[in-house]
């Protein structure tokens, strides 16, 4: 692109009542619209010469029909002048500035010498106004000056006395140039007399049509409806003038056209009432049009509508690819993708038009562009004079290319390109597997779904943006593509020592993953779950880890206990069982750097298939009873709660006879606390080995949180044993009552009990004060997270408007816009996140064909 | 006295230098820019100062990432 002309600066600048009537169109004069027969009314607020919405009617300024023509301005001569209100504070400033009789600005000669010596052209007027503050007397005229004040939005009084908006325009027409120079404003572009308006510029009616109803009634634009109360009391305001009505209706007509004028800018200017609509509705006027994250910027601007796009409620699949998407068939049928029809697939393209079925062909675009509908009845035609050049649009179909999202979207995995799968239902399916870098779940998310138009957008996509390439998260260089919750436990029950399986089992848990070659049995006559899970893995697979399942502090590596020491050697789970990290880190992580993204969708379809099968046959739940520890637990834990409780009180007592050794940096009261709560997380502490041993390895909690694969001991603990200590603010429940969280207790109460320590478990229920407490503690965790998730949206917004047009370029320099160098290596080592292992070096792994 | 001792040996602070006229022309087509794209580095800089540069002159920055070493370079403007 060649550019000839480079923005060097925009001014903005105020409209002179001179320069309104120069580009206005026609001179409103009648507060009305249409006439009895629906024609516009000449000189009305939608006169044929502010352009024309109706269809057949043509524009009186330029002569154009209702698209050719974008609209004209007009204007409305006000009787008396208002203030413009978006520009008080500017009117305000300017007032306290200058001279009340002289109207010079309120600085000595010698004072504006010295900022003009000292101060560049741009910094003389922000120093200005800083120096002017409260001088009581003119420098020039020696004029006592009185308080200015303005009362929002838009009355001003000198001293006790109100001024009207003729006294503000005189006093600000009486400002000279060069002072308004001084003060930060360009006389000859913008005269601050301007700022109270005389003309107001109406806007096109095309900025503000009207809709025609079923009922045939006429719904005008809210802009409109202002317009016409501004014209309504304008014109009463003329006519008590002419018959020279007392000063005070005139007062009160004039302040009543001041509202209208204010509400026609912004309907939510503060301390007035908005105007409202016959039906209550306040009113859409020319701000609220523009403001916020409904208005024209953030709405029509940065964020537009798109065709070839759908949204539905998803549900899970565990059946389809990680690459997939399950469509509806009803969205299936709506969507489309372009063929081009060519001499080649001229036939078939003509089939395709004559199927009843779908899939179907929905329009046909003629090489003229015209669109035809593809009917029952016009598909015959249609197909007889398809000829190459024109365009079919046949609905989506198995296989094709689109790309899925789920809102918000924080990182480039919020958006992946997958591969269609119409299936029967309403919702769109995914795989579990794609969960995470979505961060969807079932409990009603929605997700989107668009369909590439071209073939470039297409090969894009597929080449930058699919499923399988994004198993490797670029935030932290781990799978973030991977099986969870189920999937793990599943392949822990598979690969641990003891999980073994009859032939006609194996075959099934075979099958399921989709192998259909049975290997010789290893266990006598039965099939160990390490050899059927070793299918799932490439044939030189080669690895050894020792996984977090080992208790030991060294492993006895082949000897371990807990199954924790993992041998992979020639594609063969030799020995260890299968947790959460390994699964992800271990396995996954490998296969994709070492066998490609293709081997890596494979292993995770298939491995989490055949884990889900394994627990689903198995069976894998919980009950109350996993929770009962019993009497001889509870007696451990009632002791390790008696022990703190008393730690505590001897604590306490030692801070009230100041015998407690103070620590470093704290005052006694906070050391009281510190240790308090150390005790008490100690106490809590103390429970996981009577839960762990009580509830045995084999309870559900306790396996989930050893393989990893949901929850944490902690959750057991709170469960079977206590909840503990709970915290508003990192301390102790302090809040409440004077001295006391509750009245249940004492005032000054320093106990365990007083300040939110809870030892009854979840499986026994909490008293009132107990529930109280924790309630304190969980409405601090929702409010957070309601406060993060609306502070980082905002942060990500303003990131993402401030880094989106930079590029790395293929020299790995980074490029803004303009061709701008911001970086000279991207990352400084010119890596990508993705593709760098743990220790730092670059995967070099097989790419994708 | 000890003060451009400080600048010039501080271990936080990257070496700098004026990139020479005869390698100019050689850095601007390997990017594929004119000088205006390079990042900036004002003429009142304390390194900038230290190297008694001229406006429009390039500074080469050579810095020791945590990676690998890097070369920047920054156009001197007013
Ligand atoms: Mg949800
Ligand atoms: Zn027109
Ligand atoms: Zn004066
Ligand atoms: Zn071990």
């Amino acid at each position: 692109m060649v550019v000839d002309k480079v923005i060097d600066k925009i001014k903005f600048s105020l409209f002179s009542p001179e320069m309104v009537r120069k580009i206005s169109a026609a001179k409103i004069s009648v507060p009305d619209t249409y006439n009895e027969d629906g024609y516009p009314i000449d000189g009305g607020l939608v006169d044929q010469r502010l352009g024309v919405i109706d269809p057949g009617l043509r524009c009186k300024t330029c002569g154009g029909k209702i698209r050719s023509c974008s609209g004209h301005f007009g204007h409305i001569e006000l009787v008396r002048p208002v203030i413009h209100p978006e520009f008080a504070k500017s009117i305000f400033v300017l007032l306290k500035a200058t001279c009340q009789s002289c109207h010079r600005v309120l600085v000595s000669k010698k004072q504006i010498d010295d900022f003009k010596a000292a101060l560049k052209d741009e910094e003389i007027a922000e120093q200005m106004l800083a120096s002017i503050k409260k001088l009581s007397k003119c420098p020039y005229c020696e004029a006592k000056q009185q308080d200015i004040k303005l009362e929002k939005p838009t009355t001003f009084y000198r001293g006790d006395k109100m001024l009207l908006p003729t006294e503000v325009r005189e006093v600000l027409a009486a400002i000279p140039n060069d002072d308004l120079k001084l003060l930060g404003v360009d006389p000859e572009y913008s005269r601050p007399e301007w700022m109270v308006l005389t003309v107001l510029l109406v806007p096109p009616v095309t900025v503000r049509p009207s809709i025609t109803l079923e009922t045939g009634e006429r719904s005008e634009d809210d802009l409109t409806h202002k317009l016409v109360d501004i014209m309504r009391i304008n014109q009463r305001l003329e006519a008590n003038i002419n018959a020279g009505a007392p000063q005070l209706i005139i007062e009160d007509l004039w302040e009543l056209l001041q509202y209208h004028v204010t509400t026609y800018f912004n309907n939510e200017t503060t301390g007035i009432p908005p105007a409202r609509h016959r039906s209550g509705r306040p009113l859409k006027t020319l701000s609220q049009r523009l403001k916020g994250k409904e208005g024209r910027f953030r709405y029509n601007l940065s964020g537009k509508r798109v065709n070839f796009s759908a949204r539905t409620v998803i549900s899970p699949d565990p059946n389809i690819s990680i690459n997939e998407v399950g469509v509806p068939l009803q969205i299936a049928q709506e969507l489309t993708v372009p063929v081009k029809v060519t001499q080649w697939n001229l036939e078939e393209c003509k089939k395709m038009i004559m199927r009843t079925e779908y899939p179907l062909v929905n329009y046909i675009i003629r090489p003229d562009g015209k669109r035809k509908k593809a009917t029952e009845k016009s598909r015959e035609e249609l197909s007889t004079t398809l000829e190459p050049g024109c365009i079919v649009e046949r609905q989506l179909q198995d296989g094709d290319i689109v790309l899925f999202n789920r809102q918000p979207s924080l990182h480039r995995i919020s958006i992946m390109c997958h591969n269609v799968r119409v299936l029967p239902g309403r919702s769109f399916r995914l795989n579990l597997a794609v969960c995470p870098p979505y961060n969807a779940d079932f409990d009603g998310d929605e997700m989107n779904l668009h369909v590439p138009q071209t073939e470039e957008a297409r090969v894009e996509a597929d080449l930058l943006m699919k499923v399988q390439d994004q198993i490797i998260s670029p935030r932290h260089g781990r799978a973030i593509i991977k099986g969870q919750e189920d999937h793990v436990s599943g392949a822990y029950f598979l690969t641990r020592k003891s999980a073994e399986f009859i032939k006609g089992e194996a075959c099934k848990i075979l099958s399921i993953a989709g192998i259909y070659e049975l290997p010789k049995p290893d266990r006598g006559g039965k099939y160990s779950g390490r050899l059927l899970f070793s299918q799932l893995l490439p044939k030189d697979f080669n690895l050894s880890y020792v996984s977090k399942l080992c208790r030991e502090k060294v492993c006895k590596k082949e000897n371990c206990e807990d199954d924790g020491y993992v041998v992979i050697k020639n594609g063969r789970l030799l020995s260890g069982a299968i947790e959460s990290k390994g699964f992800e880190s271990e396995l996954i992580e490998k296969i994709v750097r070492d066998y490609g993204s293709d081997a890596a969708r494979e292993f995770i379809d298939n491995a989490t298939r055949m884990s889900l099968y394994v627990i689903s046959k198995q069976g894998f739940s919980v009950n109350l009873t996993n929770y009962t520890i019993p009497e001889e637990g509870r007696k451990q834990v009632e002791e390790i709660v008696e022990n703190a409780k008393r730690e505590v009180d001897s604590l306490v007592v030692q801070y009230k006879n100041k015998t407690l050794a103070r620590l470093p940096g704290r005052t006694l009261r906070e050391t009281l606390e510190e240790r308090i709560m150390m005790t008490l997380s100690k106490a809590r502490n103390n429970c996981e080995d009577i839960v762990e041993n009580h509830l045995g390895p084999e309870n559900t909690s306790i396996l989930m949180a050893r393989i990893g694969s949901r929850g944490s001991i902690l959750n057991a603990i709170q469960m079977a044993a206590m909840l503990g200590q709970q915290a508003v603010r990192g301390k102790r429940i302090s809040r409440g009552y004077k001295g006391r969280p509750l009245i249940h207790f004492r005032r000054g109460d320093l106990g365990a009990e007083a300040k939110g320590f809870v030892t009854s478990s979840f499986r026994d229920g909490l008293n009132p004060k107990e529930y109280f407490f924790h309630s304190m503690g969980g409405r601090e965790s929702l409010v957070n997270t309601a406060i993060r998730t609306a502070r980082s949206g905002y942060m990500q917004r303003r990131l993402i408007n401030a880094l989106q047009d930079l590029v790395v370029f293929s020299d790995t320099t980074v490029r803004d816009a303009g061709g701008a160098i911001v970086e000279f290596v991207y990352g400084g080592d010119g890596n990508d996140p993705k593709k760098i292992t743990k220790g730092g070096e670059v995967m070099t792994g097989p790419e994708r064909e | 006295m000890g003060l451009a001792d400080f600048r010039l040996s501080h271990f936080l602070v990257p070496k700098h230098d004026v990139l020479a006229k005869s390698r100019r022309e050689e850095l601007l087509s390997s990017l594929g820019v004119d000088e205006n794209k390079l990042p900036k580095i004002k003429i009142t800089d304390p390194q900038v100062k230290l190297l008694d540069a001229k406006v429009g002159d390039i500074i080469k920055i050579t810095r020791k990432d945590p990676t690998r070493e890097n070369t920047y370079y920054r156009l001197v403007v007013k």
